[in-house]
């Protein structure tokens, strides 16, 4: 995202959050106390309690997080550690923990961890640490010390239901932009607005009408020329993000889901197709379905990696030239060890370009972009913070550069945003695209 | 002397398995118990085939990839755990007392090999030891009680190694390596050392997230 490149701190390096400080403000020690026990006994149970006796301390998990490898092995950056600092206190003070002590859990829950699970695949317990501290991301919500950026776009999932503040009327009027941009292009093509019984509902973030319209457009174009039969909602339930997940808001989660799928009820479709975004697949597929008791999504859902690779398996969609650059590919955390596409992502991407180059570690063991977790949605006084945390991930990329990748593909909103950063921060000077960019580049479409 | 053997050696032997064997059951149940009432999904989402899948990469030295990462640790470790759990049972002197307690026998270890199996547990618990004190991401995480636990599991075999070298003091240490080896046993239900008990429940239920759910591999 293009947020401006300022920080918000004193000399000491200490960060100011309007949305963390001034809550915390707000709060007595009885009050914390008392919320956080509730939250610990009416929403915590056995998978905390046994997480945390089965704990050895052994610090496996450390070398897993990137925020660690990034800190030169600094142990507070480590999975573990950050539980230490944030759930083992608050266990161990039965909830009475001081303001100081919040500013720093908030930070840890929110701007420390991306909660990309990859510690878990470390842990000889597989003890959930992204559990642990989504634990303390909810008890923050709950006591309404949540940062100020990422709470804003809660807020506006509230209000509007996406995450953008995009009202109803500009999200048609997108639509019908991209619509008419690309029948310029394409002239029978359509956007199918609110069309009953279509194969597929489309949804999207909110930031591509706010900000990345061309990629409803590059959309339109793959699945007109595959002859999809597809449909996007005029109404609020069109947003598939929610980073309301990710601020410990549940049930305002549980609510944007619930309008996600009902909208795809209400339309009749067979499936819902996501666009290229890691979190909110997540959300759909596998976090938000679960608060409102759906077990497995109630309609399928498929990510757009997976989507690519039915289309090209098919033949619905043909190359002309195959990409020409070298690229290299980020497997989005919540799509690789969310769903296993990365074995898909990879036969998209060599169906479509000449020359892949693997990054290492890569599939479900790949570095997070420490954009995800909605660390990215933290704003500008966290900016630094996160590139700072993820220098393991340039050191990866220019690795992969090294052996010759000019471009980086990542099919995720999240993975764009924090490779952009590292990008321009560490100098890297490679190209950045999404899949669906290549795939309209390179199809061939109708004369 | 005698009465204090004959105490440790009988009474408190019967304490230290009925608190062991009725405290790991009653962790199980209760932790069973409470996610039936808060975490009710866990059932939902734990799959054996998943669950076993997952289980058995990791209890395979080698078999994933931070064990590959890491292999002196996972040599240590691997060798530790095996040896933690076969020296009590397959040693010589143990299966006599279960002889002339049960009249029950199986067989057991040569005393050579029980010693050298011995003398690698109290290694490897000094290596845990010195990883403790050295490594810093483990120094963090530890506190008075982590450096107790191991203790309590160096202890038995300890005064175990001791006793059967006949070094002086090996009466007292003899009755010390019983009580060590009930308190350990005793200590396991309740202390972190249960994870013996867990692993297969956490672990299984990782593996049944990423199997079953995310079609990802978890190891």
């Amino acid at each position: 995202m293009a947020e401006p490149a300022m920080k918000q701190s004193d000399e000491t390096g200490e960060i100011f959050d309007k949305g963390i400080d001034k809550g915390l403000a707000r709060l007595t020690p009885e009050k914390i106390e008392q919320v956080i026990n509730k939250v610990l006994s009416a929403e915590t149970g056995a998978r905390l309690k046994t997480y945390v006796n089965t704990c050895v301390h052994c610090g496996l998990c450390s070398e897993a997080c990137h925020y660690y490898l990034s800190h030169d092995n600094d142990p507070k950056f480590s999975p573990a550690g950050k539980v230490k600092q944030t759930i083992w206190e608050i266990l161990k003070k039965k909830g009475k923990v001081d303001h100081k002590f919040l500013k720093k859990a908030a930070e840890i829950a929110y701007t420390e961890c991306n909660l990309c699970r990859r510690c878990a695949m470390y842990c000889p317990f597989g003890i959930d640490i992204a559990y642990l501290i989504s634990v303390m991301r909810r008890i923050c919500h709950m006591l309404g010390v949540t940062p100020l950026y990422m709470q804003d776009t809660a807020h506006s999932h509230s209000a509007t239901l996406n995450q953008m503040w995009v009202k109803e009327d500009e999200w048609i009027d997108s639509l019908f932009w991209q619509e008419e941009e690309a029948q310029d292009e394409m002239p029978d093509l359509r956007i199918p607005i609110e069309k009953e019984g279509a194969e597929i509902f489309y949804s999207v973030i909110a930031p591509e009408p706010k900000f990345r319209a061309q990629l409803i457009y590059q959309a339109a174009v793959i699945f007109n020329v595959a002859g999809v039969d597809f449909t996007m909602p005029a109404t609020p339930g069109w947003d598939n993000s929610d980073q309301c997940m990710f601020s410990g808001d549940y049930e305002m989660m549980g609510r944007l889901k619930k309008a996600h799928f009902e909208t795809a009820m209400r339309l009749k479709v067979k499936r819902i197709v996501m666009g290229e975004c890691g979190h909110a697949f997540r959300s759909v597929y596998d976090v938000g379905n679960r608060w409102l008791a759906w077990k497995m999504p109630p309609i399928p859902v498929t990510h757009a990696v997976e989507f690519y690779y039915e289309l090209l398996k098919q033949g619905k969609i043909k190359i002309t030239k195959k990409y020409d650059k070298p690229v290299t590919l980020q497997d989005p955390c919540n799509i690789s060890r969310g769903r296993g596409l990365h074995e898909k992502a990879r036969y998209v991407v060599n169906a479509l370009c000449e020359e892949f180059i693997d990054m290492q570690p890569n599939r479900e063991h790949n570095y997070c972009c420490c954009a995800g977790g909605g660390v990215i949605n933290t704003g500008p006084p966290y900016k630094m913070k996160r590139i700072d945390g993820n220098r393991v991930k340039a050191e990866q990329l220019f690795a992969a550069k090294a052996r010759g990748a000019k471009v980086v593909i990542a099919p995720c909103h999240n993975c764009h945003g924090g490779i952009e950063d590292i990008n321009h921060h560490y100098g890297l000077d490679m190209e950045l695209h999404f899949l669906g960019d290549i795939i309209y580049k390179i199809m061939e479409k109708p004369a | 002397m005698h009465d204090v053997y004959n105490f440790v050696s009988g009474p408190l032997v019967w304490v230290s398995f009925i608190i062991f064997f009725g405290g790991c059951l009653y962790r199980l149940i209760s932790m069973a118990v409470l996610a039936k009432k808060k975490d009710v999904f866990v059932y939902e989402y734990m799959s054996f085939k998943y669950g076993l899948r997952s289980i058995f990469h990791w209890i395979i030295p080698f078999g994933t990839v931070k064990w590959r990462k890491n292999p002196i640790l996972t040599i240590v470790t691997f060798t530790f755990h095996i040896c933690l759990i076969l020296v009590p049972i397959f040693l010589c002197a143990h299966v006599i007392l279960w002889k002339e307690s049960w009249d029950i026998g199986w067989w057991y270890f040569s005393d050579t090999t029980a010693d050298i199996l011995t003398g690698i547990v109290i290694a490897c618990c000094v290596f845990f030891l010195i990883r403790r004190i050295v490594l810093p991401e483990v120094k963090y995480l530890t506190s008075v009680s982590d450096y107790v636990i191991l203790a309590m599991v160096a202890a038995p075999f300890i005064t175990g190694f001791w006793t059967y070298h006949q070094w002086p003091g090996c009466k007292i240490t003899g009755i010390v390596h019983i009580i060590a080896g009930e308190i350990m046993l005793a200590a396991i239900p309740f202390t972190r050392l249960i994870h013996m008990v867990y692993f297969p429940f956490t672990r299984g239920y990782m593996g049944s997230e990423f199997g079953a759910v995310r079609n990802a591999k978890d190891w």
